[in-house]
């Protein structure tokens, strides 16, 4: 029986210690992850609104694919990036395999379909209530998204949240792109997997309630952050 | 004083799936007017409306602006029957379709405080629309369709959910729009408000013009038996 117990005084004993093994893998976790979530963001929102206001001759398909690149596993989406950026593949040339910077463009690929498709939901819900007075109004087509994506922010708020969440808790696709090196592409989830497979189930558990306290802090602050946001103009 | 009228409608008929909600209708609306629409419920006076504004697309017949339609819509604005509230200040949705067509920021803004005070919403001003009152909605969606100074307004039943004092204001603030200029035609189904305003007033009933007449006629004499019933507040069959 593991105890439970003895993970949650491991996780105090390495934040008190200020372990700096600890805190390297922790900023490379967040580094990874927000610039993951960001580019995501910047993909995956206007993508959804972009979907929500044009018509056009695939968009069933293209919405259903979306949905459906939700559920891509992420060992698959780890192993064809692998593939892709292996010194024989077609990106080998930016030498990028094991890097934090693969590790990231495996994160984008998971979960900009996840990030698009909750803000093609939201959008497209607000741009059933704003067509009318957005027709009256002769706005254009971009002033539309603009408008739109401002107006949703919220919902686009939770939807690069729920982005966040898939990718700070991530192991597969960043465990074959990154390698899981010491000190270059080591992340919390990568360091759990293995402390669990060494058989350090304490110091593992540790890490585990280090990432959950993680994600509830970047969530928070977020949160708060939002909540304190003064109106602009779009 | 207008540039896209007159408006001539030309034998329009308009249908949604199978049913037909206007008939043949044909309609020509002065440079200059107050046009009241009136009808029971379901007559097609929203329809008729949206018509002429672009929302909805003929089936048979004709919708003619003086100006191409293009030209024309710019010049228009609408107030829904049930106002889109966007998701900002009160002050953020009056200065939009100033910041829509490229006005600057702090002019908009300043433009839309001081249509928050005509239309006495300066006390609300800074809170998001969406918290508004059924009767601060339509003074929102007023104030949002006067701000661009449009040639022609059209406006869905606007104070049905207002109480008398906010019904006198709006009534003032449509005079005042109307005696500077602006072309004006609004549905109501409350008739003291019909008489204080039209100039001419359109009557239709079952997606038929019955007739379009001065108010003085349609008040004094009106020829149609629909409309004569339903001034007399009878049932309308
Ligand atoms: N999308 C639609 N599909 C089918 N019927 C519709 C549709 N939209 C409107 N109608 C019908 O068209 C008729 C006219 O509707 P409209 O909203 O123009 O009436 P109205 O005169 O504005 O009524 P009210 O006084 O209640 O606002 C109604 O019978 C309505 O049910
Ligand atoms: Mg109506």
């Amino acid at each position: 029986m593991i105890d439970v117990w003895e993970g949650i005084l491991q996780a105090f004993r390495l934040v008190y210690s200020l372990d700096r093994d600890l805190f390297e893998i922790v900023l490379l976790s967040l580094y990874v992850t927000l610039s993951a979530v960001i580019v995501a963001s910047l993909i995956g929102l206007p993508l959804g609104a972009w979907l929500a206001v044009n018509r056009f001759r695939f968009r069933r398909a293209t919405i259903a694919l979306l949905n459906a690149l939700m559920g891509l596993p992420p060992v698959v989406v780890g192993l064809i990036v692998y593939i892709l950026f292996s010194r024989s593949g077609p990106f080998g040339v930016f030498g990028l395999l094991f890097t934090p910077t693969a590790m990231i463009i495996a994160q984008v690929i998971i979960i900009t379909p996840l990030i698009a498709s909750i803000a093609h939901q939201a959008i497209r819900d607000l741009w059933a209530e704003y067509h009318d007075l957005l027709i009256s109004l002769t706005t254009s087509k971009k002033q539309r998204m603009k408008t739109l994506i401002w107006d949703a922010r919220r919902s686009l708020l939770t939807a690069s949240l729920a982005g966040f969440g898939r990718a700070i808790g991530e192991v597969g696709a960043i465990m074959i792109v990154g390698g899981n090196i010491d000190h270059v592409t080591r992340v919390l989830t990568t360091a759990i997997a293995l402390e669990t497979g060494k058989g350090d189930f304490a110091l593992a558990l540790g890490l585990g309630f280090i990432l959950i306290g993680l994600a509830i802090a970047v969530n928070m602050a977020i949160h708060v952050l939002s909540k304190t946001e003064r109106g602009g103009q779009w | 004083m207008t540039t896209i009228l007159p408006l001539v409608l030309e034998n329009v008929t308009v249908r949604k799936r199978d049913k037909t909600i206007l008939k043949d209708i044909s309609l020509n609306f002065a440079p200059v007017g107050f046009t009241i629409v009136m009808g029971p419920n379901g007559s097609g006076k929203t329809t008729l409306l949206r018509l002429m504004h672009g929302l909805e697309r003929p089936r048979g017949g004709s919708v003619k602006w003086s100006s191409s339609e293009r030209e024309a819509r710019p010049q228009q604005a609408f107030v829904f029957q049930t106002p889109v509230m966007m998701r900002r200040s009160v002050i953020d949705n009056i200065a939009y379709p100033q910041i829509a067509h490229g006005v600057s920021r702090a002019t908009s803004s300043s433009k839309a405080a001081d249509w928050a005070d005509n239309v006495g919403l300066a006390h609300v001003k800074s809170i998001e629309a969406t918290n508004l009152s059924g009767g601060e909605r339509q003074k929102l969606a007023i104030a949002r369709a006067l701000i661009n100074q449009p040639e022609l307004v059209f406006l869905d039943e606007p104070t049905t959910n207002l109480d008398g004092k906010s019904t006198r204001e709006i009534e003032g603030i449509l005079q005042k729009a109307f005696n500077g200029g602006t072309r004006i035609i609004m549905t109501t189904h409350d008739i003291g408000q019909a008489k204080r305003l039209a100039t001419d007033v359109v009557f239709i009933n079952r997606g038929e013009l019955c007739e379009h007449s001065p108010a003085e006629e349609f008040f004094g004499a009106t020829q149609s038996s629909a409309a004569r019933a339903y001034l007399n507040g009878d049932i309308v069959e």
